[in-house]
Formats: C-alpha cells, sequence, structure tokens
C-alpha cells in the first residue's frame, strides 16, 4: 500500500511536529504527543481537554483554539494516550478555574484518563471532571467498550463544552452542557472500505468490492452488517434511520446534523448523502438549524461516511454559534 | 524492620517480578493471543523491566518506591493495563505513607483490589484479573486481621487462592475486557490477567521468605532477622501489580 510516510513508528511524532509547525498558535509539549495552546493555560478559564488514539484527524489536536479545546494528546494509531501524558496535558491546562475532560468511550481512554485525572488531583491538586461520549447508536457494547462508541457527535461535544468555558463558565455548568449535547446526539456511520494503519500497511478488515459494512466503528471495528452495495440515498436513509430511531425525537424538532468523511471519501460524495439526509429530516417534520458536512472524525484512508444528528435548545444553539477559531473548524464572530 | 531493610526488599521484590515476567513473556502472549491482542506478556515485561531500572537507583521511602512502579507502568505498559495495574499500585502506595507494617500492607490490597474494580467496571468470575487478586486479596486479610498468621504464612495462603483463581479463569465466560467480545468462545481459555498476577505474587512470596520469617509451602530460607511488615508489603506490591487481564 502506498502511504506518505517515513517510519510507521515515527507517524505520530512526525505529524504532531508538523502539525505545530503549520500553526503557531499551538504548541507542544516537550518529550509528549501532548498538544496545547500556545498560551495555555488561561488564566480564569476552565480548560477544556481531549484526546484519544490518533488516525482520526483533524480530531483531535485540529480543535484547539479559542472557544474549544485548550490541548489534546495524541496516543499511537488507535490507542489511547497514556495517563502520565494526559496528566500532564491536565495539568498544562489549569488556569485555576480545574480541567474538563472529553474522553470518547473507547476502555483504553476512559482507564487512562481516569487514571490521569487522580494523578492530576494528587500531584497538583488541579480540580477535574469529565463526560464519556458515547453517540454512536449502532452498537451496544464493542470490540473496545462497554456500552456505545464514542464518534462523530463528540466533536458537538468539544464545540459545546468549549464555548461554556470561553464564556466564563464553571466546571459543573461546562459539565452541566457537554452532558445535555452527549445525551441529545446520535450517530451512525458506515464503510466502502477498510482503513489501512500504518503499522499493519494492509486492511484491517477485509470487504468485499460488492459490499459494504453499517454501523463501522471509527477504527474499522466490526459494525452491525455488510450488505451489498448501496446508492448514496439508500445509505443516507439506513444511517439516519438508525439515528432517528434511537433518539425518537418530537415533530418540529430543531436539529444540528453532520455528515462526516472517514478519511478516504471526497466531498462530493459526502454532499450527494447530505442532500438525502435534508429531505429525510424534512419528511420526518424536523427542523434544521444546522448542517455541518465535512471530515472532523475519521478512520485514517477509511472510505465510507457517518451521519450524525444532534437536537438542539435555545442554549446548544447559543453555544453552538459562538465565535470559534481553531485549525480545523471556525465559526466566525457574529458581531 | 527499618527502612533501609524495606527499601532493599521492595526492589529486591520488583527485580524478582520482572525476571520472571520476562522468562514467561511469551507464554503471557500465547494466552492474550487466544482471547486478546497479543501483547500482554510484551507489555508487562516492558513496564515492569522498566520499573526495575527505575526502582534500582532511587533512594526514596518505600511507599514512594512503591508509587515509582505505579507511575512507570503507566507510561510503560500503555493499553488498558497501564491504568489498571500501574494507576492502582499508584493509588495504592498512599496506605504505606506510614511506614509497610501488616495493617498498611491490608490497606494496600484493599485499595488496589478496589481502585482494579472501579477502573475496570468488572468483578469477581467476569474472567479477568480480579479472579486471582480477589481471593488472593480476602484470604491475605482474614489471615493477618482474623487467623492472627504470620505475614509470611498469610501470603503462602494468598498465593494459594490466586492460584486456584487463576484455574478458575479457564472454564468461565469473559464478560469484560477485549476477551469479552469473543463471548462462548472465551470458553476453555487461562486469563492471561490473572495468571500475569499470580506470577507476580509468586515472585513476592518469594522475596519476602528471604526476609520474613514463617511457614510457607514453598522452600524457602527465611531467615529470622527480619519483621513481617516487609513480607506484607511484597505481598502488596504483588497484588498491586498484578490484575491487568481483562478488565
Amino acid at each position: 500500500m502506498k502511504k506518505l510516510i517515513n517510519e510507521p513508528e515515527a507517524v505520530v511524532d512526525e505529524m504532531l511536529d508538523g502539525m505545530v509547525a503549520a500553526h503557531p498558535e499551538l504548541r507542544r509539549l516537550d518529550g509528549t504527543e501532548v498538544v496545547v495552546r500556545a498560551d495555555a493555560p488561561v488564566d480564569g478559564k476552565v480548560g477544556i481537554v481531549s484526546g484519544g488514539g490518533s488516525g482520526h484527524e483533524p480530531t483531535h489536536a485540529g480543535y484547539i483554539g479559542d472557544g474549544m479545546l485548550d490541548g489534546a494528546a495524541a496516543g499511537q494509531v488507535f490507542t489511547s494516550p497514556t495517563a502520565d501524558q494526559l496528566s500532564e496535558m491536565i495539568q498544562a491546562c489549569d488556569g485555576g478555574e480545574g480541567v474538563f475532560c472529553v474522553v470518547k468511550n473507547y476502555e483504553g481512554d476512559v482507564m487512562n484518563f481516569e487514571t490521569a485525572m487522580e494523578m492530576a488531583e494528587m500531584e497538583a491538586d488541579t480540580e477535574v471532571d469529565y463526560v464519556v461520549t458515547n453517540d454512536d447508536v449502532a452498537v451496544e457494547d464493542s470490540l473496545y467498550t462497554s456500552g456505545r462508541r464514542g464518534v462523530a457527535g463528540t466533536i458537538f461535544v468539544h464545540k459545546i463544552a468549549g464555548a461554556m468555558a470561553h464564556q466564563g463558565g464553571d466546571l459543573s455548568e461546562v459539565k452541566r452542557v457537554a452532558e445535555k449535547a452527549n445525551e441529545n446526539v446520535g450517530t451512525m456511520g458506515m464503510a466502502l472500505t477498510s482503513c489501512v494503519t500504518p503499522e499493519k500497511g494492509e486492511p484491517t478488515f477485509e470487504l468485499g468490492d460488492d459490499e459494504i459494512e453499517l454501523g463501522i466503528g471509527i477504527h474499522g471495528e466490526p459494525g452491525t452488517e455488510r450488505t451489498e452495495v448501496m446508492s448514496a440515498d439508500e445509505v443516507a436513509e439506513h444511517l439516519t434511520e438508525a439515528v432517528l430511531d434511537d433518539l425518537d425525537l418530537d415533530e418540529g424538532a430543531e436539529v444540528v446534523t453532520m455528515v462526516n468523511g472517514m478519511g478516504g471519501t471526497p466531498l462530493m460524495e459526502l454532499y450527494v448523502v447530505n442532500r438525502r439526509v435534508q429531505q429525510l429530516l424534512d419528511e420526518h417534520g424536523l427542523d434544521t438549524w444546522d448542517v455541518w458536512v465535512g471530515d472532523y472524525m475519521t478512520s485514517l484512508d477509511m472510505m465510507g461516511c457517518s451521519i450524525t444528528v444532534l437536537e438542539v435548545d435555545d442554549e446548544l444553539k447559543e453555544l453552538l454559534a459562538y465565535s470559534v477559531d481553531t485549525p480545523a473548524l471556525t465559526v466566525a464572530d457574529e458581531e | 524492620m527499618d527502612l533501609d531493610t524495606q527499601r532493599e526488599a521492595v526492589v529486591e521484590a520488583v527485580e524478582a517480578v520482572a525476571a520472571r515476567l520476562d522468562e514467561e513473556k511469551e507464554y503471557l502472549t500465547e494466552l492474550d493471543s487466544a482471547i486478546g491482542d497479543a501483547d500482554h506478556g510484551a507489555n508487562m515485561d516492558r513496564g515492569f523491566g522498566a520499573a526495575a531500572e527505575r526502582v534500582a537507583d532511587a533512594d526514596d521511602d518505600p511507599a514512594d518506591l512503591v508509587k515509582t512502579v505505579g507511575v512507570t507502568l503507566v507510561s510503560e505498559v500503555g493499553g488498558a493495563s497501564g491504568p489498571l495495574y500501574g494507576g492502582s499500585i499508584m493509588k495504592a502506595s498512599q496506605e504505606l505513607d506510614d511506614g509497610i507494617t501488616p495493617e498498611a500492607t491490608v490497606a494496600f490490597a484493599e485499595t488496589y483490589i478496589e481502585t482494579v474494580e472501579n477502573r475496570g467496571k468488572a468483578s469477581v468470575g467476569d474472567k479477568t484479573m480480579l479472579d486471582a487478586l480477589t481471593p488472593a486479596v480476602h484470604t491475605y486479610k482474614k489471615s493477618i486481621e482474623t487467623d492472627d498468621l504470620e505475614p509470611l504464612e498469610a501470603l503462602a495462603k494468598a498465593v494459594d487462592a490466586a492460584e486456584r483463581g487463576v484455574a478458575f479463569t479457564t472454564p468461565i465466560r469473559a464478560k469484560k475486557g477485549r476477551a469479552s467480545y469473543l463471548g462462548w468462545r472465551s470458553v476453555g481459555h487461562q486469563d492471561p490477567g490473572a495468571t500475569s498476577t499470580l506470577y507476580i505474587m509468586e515472585e513476592l512470596l518469594d522475596v519476602a521468605a528471604n526476609y520474613l520469617d514463617g511457614e510457607t509451602e514453598l522452600e524457602t530460607d527465611a531467615e529470622a532477622d527480619v519483621e513481617p511488615e516487609e513480607l506484607e508489603e511484597a505481598a502488596e506490591a504483588a497484588e498491586g501489580g498484578d490484575g491487568a487481564g481483562g478488565a
């Protein structure tokens, strides 16, 4: 498999060097795979941090900036960062108001974050709290999780928690809105092809030329079913209906939708999918308040997409509309 | 026993565990390849190897040495085993702050197992290291607190209990950890985390016998010039070092 890689074991290190070289507003903590705002910690603001395995770019470090994350830890590809690095990140992002961690529900991530929070409390008396995101409606338990997996809906949680912290919300207010977002969001993904991890250099799983996998995880872990190739409209219908079934929204509910690329799918195709998603939401009598289309939470070079629906109220709308300036996401100030 | 002797015993115990895991890494990996992701042997070997190097030159109190072992495992083992083994040792090391006494070692063991349970959200019967750890800790506590046994004897009984716990993991179905995804297919395979936990405890017993007087089922040359606390410390360290397997 042809790749723009030097040494597989150096991929994460070299990616982070290249990333901070592109974004002087970011800096890397010495001797770690942790990236933080160059001006971290921000005094008087709750620090918002996240992290997880690499391979989901622009997640997580791409969302560091004013109004979103203060820091992000990058593990090896599809592997949790270690707790000692997470603890360093937490301490580096504590501006005196505590630190809030957004953790995707994978056993390694949750255990390492929990251990890291204990370390930060023991070593630096840092006040910490966290949310575990679990928006994937496809499977209840999986290869890497008890309960549902945390996937693309996590980006909405980053945005909402980040805006609340930037507005001056304290740790408990940040947690409240992060949980509210997590409780009202659902996602389901699908794959046309497997991803190829740098270390293995070949597809993680076999998928025939005439097959797709529904409910796929963001590490290529199994989904709910394999079927014959479907049209873009059929894929949109399958995923959207599964998410809406899970959310069980009232008619007239206001929603934000995300059509997320898995890394190897052209934007052209994501827009084709989004076209049908929006028709379906209309048919369900839902009121689309905002639409996101792009690569937000990828799985290396996997071809495929996920569809996320978040039900919003006035508070979540205000937080989503709040200005943000990060490498991967910008929302301009309305004033 | 004095602090220097305690320190020496901790270092010796960590080195013995590191040597044992180095010997057993291929077998542990074989066990893990059947129901996990085939990295338990290498990860534990790397972690304890680094911990042995780290404590060899350290001049800390015994409690800080034990904490160093935990922090090293957290950073070197990775995955879920890092927080399970290392994070739990790190947290439990606080129980030794006022010195290594029989009571402190019981507290260490209990905090260790509680941290493993909370972090792994697992319990006995899930086919994890807790199947070795739980009977071992209960046996150790009862032997010290109720039966008034010498620490070395208590530790020997705990190792026996852990051994039975490891055997118990083979016929049962995994409910936690990577193996749980296999469901019934996990039946018939011994849990690697419970197994590495037993190895750690066996080494602690072996080292404890060099420092403590008392009866064990092992052939030892126990000397009478060391206090029981060290044994307990070793036991705690063993319990602490163990458990990653399934959760």
